[in-house]
């Protein structure tokens, strides 16, 4: 299977795997029997990004900012209200590229690994049943399933009959990562796929994840909110607040040189590990802003300690230097009115 | 070690619990000692008996499934021998807890307000008056904004940073001294997490508490912490200062949870070390070390009495026969 998928990646390796354009998806809620209430969540507000063939895009950011919404758009698991997504030049949903066989190519896993999985089936079963839908025989399915439980590190003379309620939460995901697996997708979404594993068992996983990528080429989409482990395993980081993307960047370069006032806040909100330099001041206070209600201009306004007038009033586009970094601040946008600004005739620091 | 300055003296302290078909014994013969105005933390994976550990403290676990051997002196009093009475007057008094999750800990039917405040006339003997006016100290004093307002508000119509203020300031209505908090922080976002682990060692200072803190995420313990005890199987496994157990941890267990951490230093495309097999059954101990299945050092000996406690300086000690072999940094 290795091969195929080596054959099938080499077409799409000019041009990025997947890309995003304008998404959007809000939620109505609901009104009351009184008629109060209503209103609309802004779960994702126009959206674009990309990701390129064969790395680790890692997304970050508070509960309620968007991150598995849009991991959830990006699946069609929940319909966007608007956007485009391109897969490999074709976009999804059109005659070119069904939402069927898209989802062939594109797999997630999910943070609860005992609710991914059908209590009813032995864990043989589900990494096989997939394929099966998609057309294999039952018996190359089963044997496809039994050779990718070895490939996660689950001895499949061991486990393969069990049920998910016979393994732990390492095992479970294991599990996940190998039906992900089965019909020899190019990109898997893997959302908080880590966070719900004790640390121990996060590090086995994570090496797992780094192997497979490299043994069948993958692509993946990493959302977690543990800064330390998005670090450690993406190329490319994207960091969101309230539904809109406000940094998106190489790993290293933003981890190193945030340049959003909210990417530097989040970064050094991760607690220190080092007993002589602990913490001193919080880097900002109070909650993330409801997003039902977001502030007006750049959502941040409310906690930036840059903010000024303008902020309030101005939205600020997602702008990229040269080497594709983008920003979505005012600070950084030449003649925006911000005095910290560059001025309209200089170059874009 | 044991002074007038200890608090908290937790003595060969057992944990079985007995509602299962077979006895699982979650934490056995643990020691610790609390000083006063001293924060520890406790550490470990998930089934290490960390929280077991602490909610033994206020004796939280249903008397009808469960075994509490050992003692518990908190001040002059053993928890493990309180009376039902002596043991309510105990709670919010002398120790108070707070949880990961406030809006399973809150009451839902009653504003926050209204929960403080019933908790302080349960304590002393006050007007409701002087006890909404000490609430509303409180809810200054953990920055909640505009808390004139908040007190009346339900624990839904809260944030989930504020909802956790709201908590500390109930679980600090009665003036504790010990201050027992279950992963306070690990369901909040990164930038709230950080505002309350300084709101807690802020408040410790301040007020003077001994905090017992259990957390998965070292970070965390690290940032509040002045001593740390690691526990595996449940048991404590090592502990010492903060510095001590960072700078120079010495049970393999210990290292090697350090070591399988992601963070800034880990170079991007190297294998993270990573600690094979899994913690053992607790229903069914082995009878040498609980680490040595998976310990990289371990030895015949190993397998066939668990160590006891051996002192590595005057205040670190681990449980292990092989410290010697672990003097290299990690």
């Amino acid at each position: 299977m290795d091969t195929t998928v080596k054959k099938e990646a080499a077409p799409g390796s000019a041009q990025p795997l997947l890309m995003v354009k304008h998404l959007i998806k809000h939620f109505a809620l609901k009104k009351d029997v009184f008629g109060r209430g209503g209103g609309v969540v802004r779960a994702v507000d126009d959206i674009d990004f990309l990701v390129r063939q064969g790395e680790t895009l890692g997304v970050v950011g508070e509960s309620g900012c968007g991150k598995s919404t849009t991991a959830r758009l990006l699946m069609n698991l929940t319909p966007p209200d608007n956007g485009d997504i391109i897969f490999d030049g074709r976009s999804v949903g059109s005659r070119d590229l069904s939402l069927k066989e898209f989802r062939r190519q594109a797999q997630m896993v999910f943070q609860d690994s005992y609710a991914s999985l059908n209590p009813r089936l032995t864990i043989e079963d589900s990494v096989a049943f997939a394929p099966q839908v998609h057309g294999v025989s039952k018996e190359d399915a089963v044997e496809r399933a039994r050779d990718l439980l070895r490939r996660v590190g689950l001895d499949p003379n061991r486990f393969a009959e069990r049920y998910p309620h016979e393994l732990s939460g390492g095992q479970r995901q294991r599990v996940n990562i190998a039906r992900a697996l089965a019909l020899q997708p190019r990109l898997i979404i893997l959302d908080e796929a880590v966070s719900a594993l004790d640390k121990s068992v996060e590090a086995q996983v994570l090496n797992l994840l780094l192997d497979l990528k490299e043994d069948f080429g993958l692509t993946y989409v990493f959302i977690s909110h543990d800064l330390n482990v998005v670090r450690y395993i993406s190329d490319r980081v994207m960091v969101m607040y309230l539904g809109q993307v406000v940094e998106i960047g190489d790993c290293e370069t933003l981890f190193e040189q945030p340049k959003h006032p909210y990417t530097r806040a989040l970064l050094s909100s991760v607690p220190s590990m080092d007993p002589d330099n602990r913490t001193e001041e919080p880097p900002l206070s109070g909650d993330p802003p409801n997003p039902i209600n977001p502030p007006s201009g750049c959502r941040f306004h409310t906690r930036c300690v840059h903010a000024q007038a303008i902020c309030s009033q101005t939205m600020p586009a997602l702008v990229s230097d040269q080497a594709g970094h983008g920003v979505a601040c005012l600070m950084h946008i030449a003649g925006s009115g911000h005095t910290d600004a560059p001025s309209a005739q200089q170059e874009v620091a | 070690m044991s002074d007038e300055k200890t608090f908290v003296d937790i003595r060969d302290l057992t944990v079985t619990f007995t509602g299962g078909r077979k006895p699982v014994r979650a934490v056995s013969g643990v020691n610790l000692k609390v000083k006063r105005g001293e924060v520890v933390a406790l550490i470990g994976e998930s089934g290490s008996g960390k929280s077991v550990t602490l909610r033994s403290i206020l004796r939280l676990h249903n008397p009808s499934h469960s075994k509490l051997e050992g003692q518990i002196l908190v001040g002059d009093q053993d928890v493990v021998q309180l009376s039902a009475s002596a043991l309510s007057d105990f709670r919010g008094k002398v120790a108070s807890m707070i949880f990961q999750e406030p809006l399973l800990a809150l009451d839902p039917v009653y504003t926050v307000g209204e929960q403080i405040i019933e908790a302080i006339l349960r304590h002393e003997n006050v007007s409701k008056e002087q006890a909404r006016a000490r609430a509303l100290s409180l809810f200054e004093r953990v920055r909640i904004p505009s808390p004139e307002r908040r007190l009346d508000a339900y624990p839904h119509e809260m944030s989930g940073g504020m909802r956790q203020r709201a908590m500390i300031s109930l679980a600090l209505a009665s003036q504790p001294q010990l201050l027992l908090a279950d992963e306070p922080t690990t369901a909040l976002d990164a930038t709230v997490q950080i505002q309350i682990l300084l709101l807690l060692r802020e408040l410790q200072r301040e007020l003077g508490l001994s905090v017992v803190f259990v957390t998965h995420d070292i970070g965390a313990a690290v940032e509040v912490a002045d001593r740390i005890a690691v526990m595996y199987a449940g048991r404590i496994v090592e502990q010492g200062t903060t510095r001590a157990l960072m700078r120079s941890p010495r049970h393999p267990y210990t290292r090697a949870l350090l070591k399988s951490l992601a963070h800034g230093s880990v170079k991007k495309g190297t294998r993270l070390e990573t600690i094979p097999g899994a913690p053992p059954d607790l229903s069914n101990l082995p009878p040498g070390c609980v680490f040595a299945e998976r310990c990289s050092l371990a030895t015949d000996d190993c397998r066939k009495a668990f160590p006891e406690t051996i002192w590595l300086t005057e205040d670190h000690s681990a449980r292990c026969f092989r410290v010697d072999q672990t003097l290299q940094p990690v």
